[in-house]
């Protein structure tokens, strides 16, 4: 995507009129086989207004994408759509192809709650359920959905591959409340990691964290690349250039620029972009 | 300096101000405890709680049958309320933006200015003249159609307590809504919602109008629901208005036995709230 298109979001092209190969340059410039998430014709907003427009994407498998700009750019609504929590707003629509492995799940007849085992989130303050033990919150999406199995192993297996094994292995049973603001949001990705995702969602994760937890949760981010194919809104730039391999700009509803983040950073070939990540504004 | 004195003095003139506005508000409560101890107190034994009523003029004598009328009768309007009065309150914090969520708080705003006594009548027509008999049935009934709004309120504002967050952390995790509804929100307002039953409960012992022409009274004890059934709250209303100085000191009685009820089940859901707050912080 070169320019943001005219604004006429009003009307939309009709679906068999959207070539499927907008992959854009995020694939080409990555020698991943195929994305594993694609993106294509993305626009959603609440009721009249318009937060997101046109937005084509690609993520490749077992890579991080970071989504950046200022406040109010649509960048959360974008991640939202990504695991349809968007359309839970009264009044929100989105429209668009939302490609996970070539299947589009955005397509009305495909039920959310399952792409939401596919595609995981982590959200920016640490939820874990209050009346649940610590152990209880990494199986809670296992129990709620009623799947049985060896819980105890998967607990240990999530809450290690999050780093917080170690410190809360003797107080499984304790609430999960008892957990400094760091360590929730551990056990939040340990949690979200229970029900193995294929695609983790992290909506500025560590931006209610002191720099110690925050370093942490970053460390995480590179660990779980290995496994999982990452998006992760950050409101931080220095953060974006140190977990991300791509990065993409937003800026008022529009996907202004996606690319490696090393360019994004050092050579950005839009004056918006360059403007942004130099600190010039936002 | 001057104006610090000034603020001083203003700071302790409201401080004193709201010292005695506490005063004013704890006085008529207090008297009133003070009241029914020192006129019921004399009269109570551990007889009284399980003896049935005596003839004027016989020493001796309880309510027993009346405590077991009350509880029979609130246990089985909170049979019919609590589920009611839970679940719509549960609607109208998950699904009461529409059209239809303000038409039933409407209805429950409504339904919880009717005088006590009207929802009697109410009771009174739909049961006791069908059935031709006054019964622990119709009082039930009235105490469960007084119950379900202030249930029905309270249930909402404790579900709309349960973070949003909480609620798309569940639905994230690939949960269905329903499930969702009930395993997380429900779970997390639980103690809430049990503070919400036992004070609805506390109010409906304490209702005397719509027992009158419901339930009637009953001199005996009575387990079935078809029958007349006694109860605290008109068995003090009769002690009350008799001519007989021996039925007023059990009137007296009676009232503290309630009291303490109350006050027991009042108690009770404040130590259930206050697990809430733990469970929040």
């Amino acid at each position: 995507m070169e320019t943001a298109r005219p604004m006429s979001m009003l009307v939309r092209p009709p679906e068999a009129a959207a070539p499927a190969a907008v992959a854009g340059e995020a694939v080409r410039s990555t020698l991943a086989p195929a994305p594993k998430l694609v993106v294509e014709h993305l626009a959603a907003g609440f009721g009249r207004a318009t937060v997101l427009r046109d937005v084509d994407l690609a993520v490749p498998e077992r890579s991080i994408l970071a989504v950046i700009g200022p406040s109010g750019c649509g960048k959360s609504t974008f991640l939202r759509c990504l695991n349809r929590m968007h359309e839970l707003v009264p009044g929100a629509w989105a429209r668009g192809k939302l490609l996970l492995d070539g299947d589009d799940l955005n397509a009305g007849d495909v039920d959310p709650v399952l792409l939401r085992r596919r595609v995981g989130m982590v959200f920016q303050r640490p939820n874990p359920f209050p009346t649940m033990s610590i152990r209880d919150n990494v199986a809670a999406g296992l129990r709620l959905n009623g799947i049985a199995g060896n819980h105890g192993e998967i607990v240990e297996r999530c809450l290690r591959q999050a780093a917080l094994w170690d410190e809360v292995k003797d107080r499984l049973g304790a609430s999960a409340l008892s957990l400094s603001g760091g360590q929730q949001q551990r056990l939040c990705i340990a949690r979200a990691l229970a029900v193995e995702p294929e695609v983790l969602l992290m909506d500025e994760p560590a931006s209610a964290l002191d720099p110690i937890a925050t370093a942490k949760v970053e460390d995480l981010l590179h660990e779980l690349k290995a496994r999982y194919t990452i998006v992760i809104v950050t409101h931080n730039m220095q953060q974006a250039a140190r977990v991300s391999d791509q990065t993409a700009f937003f800026y008022m509803g529009d996907l202004i620029e996606v690319g490696p983040t090393d360019r994004i950073f050092t050579a950005p070939r839009k004056q918006r972009t360059e403007d942004y990540v130099t600190g010039k504004f936002g | 300096m001057r104006s610090f004195r000034l603020r001083k003095a203003r700071n302790l003139a409201w401080t004193a101000i709201c010292g005695l506005a506490v005063v004013a508000a704890l006085l008529p409560l207090l008297s009133l405890l003070w009241l029914v101890v020192s006129k019921g107190g004399a009269g109570l034994s551990p007889r009284f709680f399980v003896d049935l009523p005596a003839p004027i003029g016989e020493p001796g004598g309880g309510v027993g049958n009346a405590i077991a009328g009350t509880l029979l009768m609130v246990g089985m309007a909170s049979l019919l309320a609590v589920p009611v009065g839970v679940g719509a309150g549960v609607f109208l914090a998950e699904k009461g933006d529409g059209k239809v969520g303000s038409v039933v708080r409407f209805t429950t705003e409504v339904l919880s200015g009717v005088p006590s006594i009207v929802v009697g009548i109410v009771a009174y027509g739909l049961v006791v003249v069908p059935m031709k008999r006054f019964s622990a049935l119709a009082g039930a009934l009235s105490l469960a159609l007084l119950m379900v709004p202030p249930l029905a309120r309270a249930a909402e504002e404790f579900v709309r307590l349960v973070p949003s967050t909480l609620r798309e952390a569940s639905l994230a995790l690939g949960v269905a809504q329903w499930r969702t509804s009930l395993r997380v929100v429900l779970r997390t307002a639980l103690p809430g919602l049990l503070t919400a039953v036992l004070l609805a409960v506390a109010r409906a012992a304490g209702e005397t109008a719509p027992l009158l022409f419901t339930a009637l009274n009953n001199q005996y004890w009575n387990a079935r629901p078809d029958q007349p059934t006694a109860s605290l709250t008109v068995q003090i209303f009769n002690y009350a208005i008799s001519p007989y100085e021996d039925w007023h000191r059990k009137a007296w009685t009676a009232a503290l036995v309630l009291l303490l009820l109350v006050g027991a089940l009042n108690l009770f859901a404040r130590v259930l709230a206050r697990g809430r707050l733990r469970g929040a912080r």
